[in-house]
C-alpha cells in the first residue's frame, strides 16, 4: 500500500527521536524492544544497528538506531561509553553481535558477555595498539602495517574431517574474501566467511570532507550500489541541515534507484543461472544487465549513474526522452527471459530446498531486503519509511514464505518487473522545474543530545542502507558518518543456510543470496 | 520446458565488432576523465584554488609562478592517476580550464604520461627494450588472473562484463584463469589494502616469467578517494613493478580492452605527457 502522505510534506521534526540512556539500562531497553515491537504484527519495528562516535568534547557515545515500525520515527538511543564498557546486546539481540566487535576493533570499547568477542573488522596480526577511531591514532604516522596471523574460528576434531580454506584470492572475477569450509565428503559442518580483507576504513574518510566529495565518497563504498548510498546519506544531510530536494529531483531519484535495482538483479540472474549450469540463461542475463548498463550511460555519462545526486537534488537535469524508448524496447525481453528462467526445470530443482533460511533467523540475525523478504519479512524502506518520491507512486513489495534460494530468486523477478512500473510512473510525474534546492526550508530535526545529526535511509538493491551522519555546521564539514550496509547484514545471515548443507549446493546458495563484499567491508 | 539452445539461437549476435571492425563500442554518452585546458586557467595567476580545494582525491595540483620551470609552460596539473573522473572541477572552475569529456582510454605504459610535469624529457629506451622483449614472449594470446585488493567492485563490475556477449573477451585471444601459474598478467583493481599485500605478492611470485602487471582503475593506479587511511596503500605504485596502468573509476569495459591492446601492442596508446589524444 502507497504511503497516503508524501515525504516532502511530513514533518521533519518526526524523522527520528533520540532519548539518553545509561549503560544499566541498555540491557532492559534491549529485551523490551523485543517486548513491545517484536515481530509483529506488522513485522517493522527492529533494532537496525550500533555504532560509536566522539562528540565536540571527544567524549565517546555509543548510538543504536531503531526502527520503531512503519510510519513511525526511528529511535535512536544514545549511551555514554567513556567508561570504555558497555554491556553486550548480542545475546538478546543477536544481530547487534557485530556491529559491537566492529565498535570494540575501532573505538576499543569492551562489550562485557559477549558471545563472540574477537576481532571482526580488523584482522588477527593487524591490529594496532590504539584503535584507529580512537582519539589521537594518526593514520598518516602510523598507518596500520601487520603480518597475518592466525584467527578464532570454530574448533572441528574428528578423523574424517576435513577443512578447506578458500581465499581471499579465489577463481573467477570475484571480491575477496576467505571462506573455511569444516566438511565430510559432501556435507559442510561448519562455514566461517571471513570477511574485511577489504576494509578500506571508507566510514572514517568521511571525517573533515565538505558535502561536494562525501557525495563522490559515498558512491564509491559499494560502486554496483552507488546510487542507494549517495541517495541515503544526500537525505540524511538534507535532514541534519533542512534542506528539502525539489519534486522533479524527486522523481529522478526513483528513476535512478529503480535502473539501479534493474541492472544489479539482471546481474543476479546471469550468475545464478551460470551457477546452475545455463550458458545460455547466463549470457543473456549478463547481456541484458549490459543494455541496462548502456542505457544508465547514454542518460547520465555513468554506468553506474553516479555524479547524479547530491543533497539539495540532482547536479543536472536529465532528458527522460531517449530512456523511455530504451525501456520500451527491453521490458519484453526481460519479461521474456525471467519467463523462461522461471519455466526451466533443471533451474529449479537446483533452487528449491536449496539454503533455506528460516523466517525467525532472518529476523533475529538481521537479514534485510530481498532475503528477508523471501523468508517472510515483509519489510522495504520504500513503503515503510517512505522517501524521494516513492510516497506518490503505486507498487507491490513482492514476499515469500519458503525462505529458499528459489524463493529468493522469485522476490527478485518480482522486484524487477516492479521497477520498470516504478520508472514509469515517476517518468510520468516528472514536471518542469528546478532540480535543486540548497537552502534550509524547514527547521532540522532536534536531536536533544548532539547538535548537527541527520539520519537518511533507501532500500538499496540488497536491503536496508541506513545513513547516520554528523554535521559541523561552523566548520561545514562531517565529523562522522555511519553506514547501515545491507550486505553487512546479509553476510552475518548467509551462514546459518550454509552449516549443515552441502558442498554442491553452496555456489548457487550464495549466488542466491546476491552479496556485496564491499558493501559489508567498507 | 524451455529450449536454451533455441532461445541462444533466436537472439542472433550481439557480439561488437569493435574494435577490430566496425562496430560501437558500447560506450555512447560515457564520460571519460576531465579535460584541462590550462591556457584558459586565467584566475590561477590571481590564487584561485577552487579547483585544488573541490577535488576529493588531490589528483590537481597548482604551482606558483616561481616552480615552474621553462619547459613547463603549464602552472596546473591534472595527474590522471589519482583521479575519479567525479567531474566536480568541471563544475567549480570559473574560467572552463576543466571540461567534461568522453575521453576513457587512458592506458599507459609509463605512469608519467599520466601526468603534464610528470613526464620524463626523453623516452625511456630501456624501458621500450625490455618491453619489446618480454612482448615476444607471449604470442597472439593472453591469460589473465585478476586480484580484487580493496576495490568497491565497480572495476569487478566491469571486469566481468568483458565476459558478456557484447564484448566478448575471448574473441580477442585474452582469457581469465583461476590460477596464477597459467597467468601472464595479473589485474589489480583497488588501493591495497594491508590486508590484501601479502596475498597479492604471494599470487605474483606464483606466476612465471614472462610476466605482466595491470593497474586497473584509479584506486590501483593512485589510490583514488579510497586510498591512504590506516587501512591502505595508495594503489600500487611501490608494492609491484606496474607495465600499465589505466585510470577511470572504474575504467569502462571499452577502456578495459584499450588497455589490454596496448599492453599487446595491438593499439596504440592514446595519452602522452598527461594529454589525450584528439
Amino acid at each position: 500500500m502507497p504511503h497516503p502522505e508524501s515525504s516532502i510534506e511530513r514533518p521533519i521534526e518526526l524523522l527520528f527521536e533520540t532519548q539518553t540512556l545509561r549503560p544499566d539500562e541498555l540491557l532492559e531497553a534491549a529485551q523490551s524492544l523485543l517486548d513491545d515491537l517484536g515481530d509483529t504484527p506488522s513485522a517493522h519495528g527492529r533494532m537496525q544497528c550500533a555504532y560509536a562516535l566522539r562528540d565536540a568534547e571527544g567524549q565517546l557515545w555509543v548510538r543504536y538506531i531503531i526502527s520503531q515500525g512503519a510510519n513511525q520515527p526511528w529511535g535512536i538511543w544514545s549511551v555514554d561509553a567513556s567508561s570504555g564498557t558497555l554491556p553486550s546486546l548480542a545475546n538478546v539481540l543477536p544481530l547487534l553481535g557485530w556491529y559491537e566487535r566492529e565498535i570494540q576493533d575501532l573505538y576499543g570499547i569492551t562489550f562485557t558477555d559477549h558471545p563472540e568477542p574477537y576481532p571482526l573488522v580488523l584482522h588477527e596480526g593487524f591490529i594496532p595498539a590504539k584503535p584507529p577511531l580512537q582519539k589521537g591514532f594518526d593514520a598518516k604516522a602510523e598507518p596500520i602495517r601487520g603480518q597475518a596471523e592466525p584467527f578464532a574460528e570454530a574448533n572441528m576434531v574428528g578423523s574424517d574431517i576435513q577443512r578447506l580454506p578458500f581465499g581471499p584470492i579465489r577463481a573467477d572475477v570475484v571480491e575477496s574474501a576467505q571462506f573455511v569450509f569444516h566438511y565430510i565428503g559432501e556435507g559442510i559442518l561448519h562455514y566461517h566467511p571471513r570477511l574485511f580483507y577489504k576494509h578500506r576504513a571508507m566510514e572514517a574518510r568521511f571525517e573533515g570532507v565538505p558535502i561536494s566529495a562525501a557525495c563522490v565518497l559515498a558512491e564509491r563504498v559499494s560502486g554496483v550500489d552507488s546510487v542507494a548510498h549517495v541517495l541515503a546519506f544526500s537525505q540524511a544531510m538534507e535532514a541534519a541541515l533542512g534542506w528539502q530536494a525539489p519534486l522533479r529531483a524527486q522523481a529522478w531519484r526513483v528513476v535512478l534507484a529503480e535502473l539501479e535495482r534493474l541492472y544489479n538483479h539482471l546481474q543476479f540472474f546471469g550468475h545464478l543461472a551460470k551457477t546452475t549450469t545455463l550458458k545460455v540463461a547466463e549470457a543473456e542475463g549478463i547481456w541484458l544487465e549490459e543494455q541496462v548498463k548502456q542505457i544508465n550511460g547514454r542518460l547520465t555519462g555513468s554506468r553506474f549513474l553516479r555524479g547524479m545526486i547530491v543533497p539539495g537534488g540532482l547536479r543536472r537535469d536529465l532528458d527522460a526522452t531517449a530512456l523511455i524508448a530504451d525501456l520500451n524496447a527491453l521490458q519484453p525481453q526481460i519479461e521474456d527471459y525471467l519467463d523462461t528462467l522461471a519455466n526451466t526445470r533443471s533451474y529449479l530443482d537446483r533452487l528449491l530446498t536449496t539454503g533455506v533460511l528460516p523466517r525467525q533467523v532472518a529476523f533475529d540475525q538481521g537479514a534485510t531486503g530481498p532475503i528477508e523478504r523471501a523468508s517472510d519479512l515483509d519489510r522495504d524502506l520504500r513503503r515503510d519509511h517512505g522517501y524521494a518520491l516513492y510516497p506518490e507512486l503505486q507498487f507491490a513489495v513482492p514476499t515469500a514464505t519458503e525462505g529458499d534460494a528459489d524463493a529468493r530468486a522469485r522476490v527478485r523477478d518480482q522486484e524487477i518487473r516492479q521497477s520498470l512500473h516504478l520508472i514509469r510512473q515517476a517518468l510520468n510525474k516528472l514536471e518542469p522545474g528546478p532540480i535543486c534546492r540548497k537552502e534550509q526550508t524547514i527547521d532540522p530535526p532536534m536531536d536533544g543530545v548532539m547538535e548537527g545529526m541527520g539520519l537518511g535511509w533507501a532500500e538499496a538493491v540488497r536491503g536496508g542502507l541506513i545513513y547516520a551522519v554528523h554535521w559541523n555546521a561552523k566548520t561545514e564539514r562531517l565529523t562522522r558518518v555511519k553506514i547501515k550496509e545491507p550486505s553487512f547484514s546479509n553476510w552475518r545471515v548467509f551462514p546459518f543456510t550454509v552449516n549443515d548443507s552441502n558442498m554442491m549446493d553452496y555456489a548457487i546458495n550464495e549466488a542466491s543470496f546476491g552479496l556485496s563484499v564491499a558493501g559489508a567491508d567498507r | 520446458m524451455p529450449l536454451w539452445t533455441w532461445f541462444g539461437l533466436k537472439k542472433g549476435r550481439a557480439t561488437t565488432g569493435w574494435p577490430e571492425s566496425a562496430g560501437s563500442d558500447g560506450q555512447e554518452g560515457v564520460l571519460g576523465l576531465p579535460k584541462l585546458n590550462a591556457d584558459q586557467c586565467s584566475e590561477g595567476a590571481q590564487g584561485c584554488t577552487k579547483c585544488v580545494t573541490s577535488c576529493p582525491s588531490g589528483a590537481i595540483t597548482l604551482n606558483v609562478a616561481e616552480n615552474v620551470t621553462e619547459d613547463q609552460e603549464q602552472h596546473i596539473d591534472l595527474d590522471y592517476a589519482r583521479c575519479v573522473g567525479c567531474q566536480l572541477c568541471t563544475e567549480t572552475c570559473p574560467s572552463g580550464a576543466f571540461s567534461p569529456s568522453n575521453d576513457w582510454a587512458f592506458a599507459v605504459r609509463d605512469r608519467a604520461d599520466l601526468s603534464r610535469l610528470a613526464r620524463p624529457a626523453t623516452p625511456d629506451k630501456k624501458l621500450e627494450e625490455k618491453w619489446q622483449k618480454s612482448l615476444a614472449g607471449f604470442g597472439r594470446s593472453l591469460h589473465i588472473r585478476h586480484v580484487d585488493a580493496g576495490s568497491c567492485n565497480g572495476c569487478e563490475s566491469e571486469i566481468s562484463a568483458l565476459l558478456n556477449p557484447f564484448y566478448n573477451l575471448h574473441r580477442l585471444g585474452i582469457f581469465f584463469t583461476p590460477s596464477p601459474r597459467f597467468a601472464d598478467l595479473l589485474l589489480v583493481t583497488g588501493p591495497v589494502t594491508e590486508v590484501m599485500r601479502e596475498p597479492l605478492l604471494r599470487t605474483f611470485e606464483a606466476m612465471p616469467e614472462p610476466r605482466w602487471v595491470m593497474a586497473l582503475g584509479t584506486c590501483a593506479t593512485g589510490g583514488g578517494t579510497n586510498g591512504g587511511g590506516y587501512a591502505c596503500h595508495q594503489g600500487l605504485d611501490g608494492i609491484l613493478p606496474v607495465d600499465i596502468w589505466l585510470p577511470g573509476c572504474p575504467p569502462n569495459p571499452a577502456a578495459i580492452i584499450e588497455a589490454l591492446l596496448v599492453l599487446l601492442d595491438r593499439r596504440p596508446q592514446q595519452v602522452h605527457g598527461g594529454r589525450h589524444d584528439a
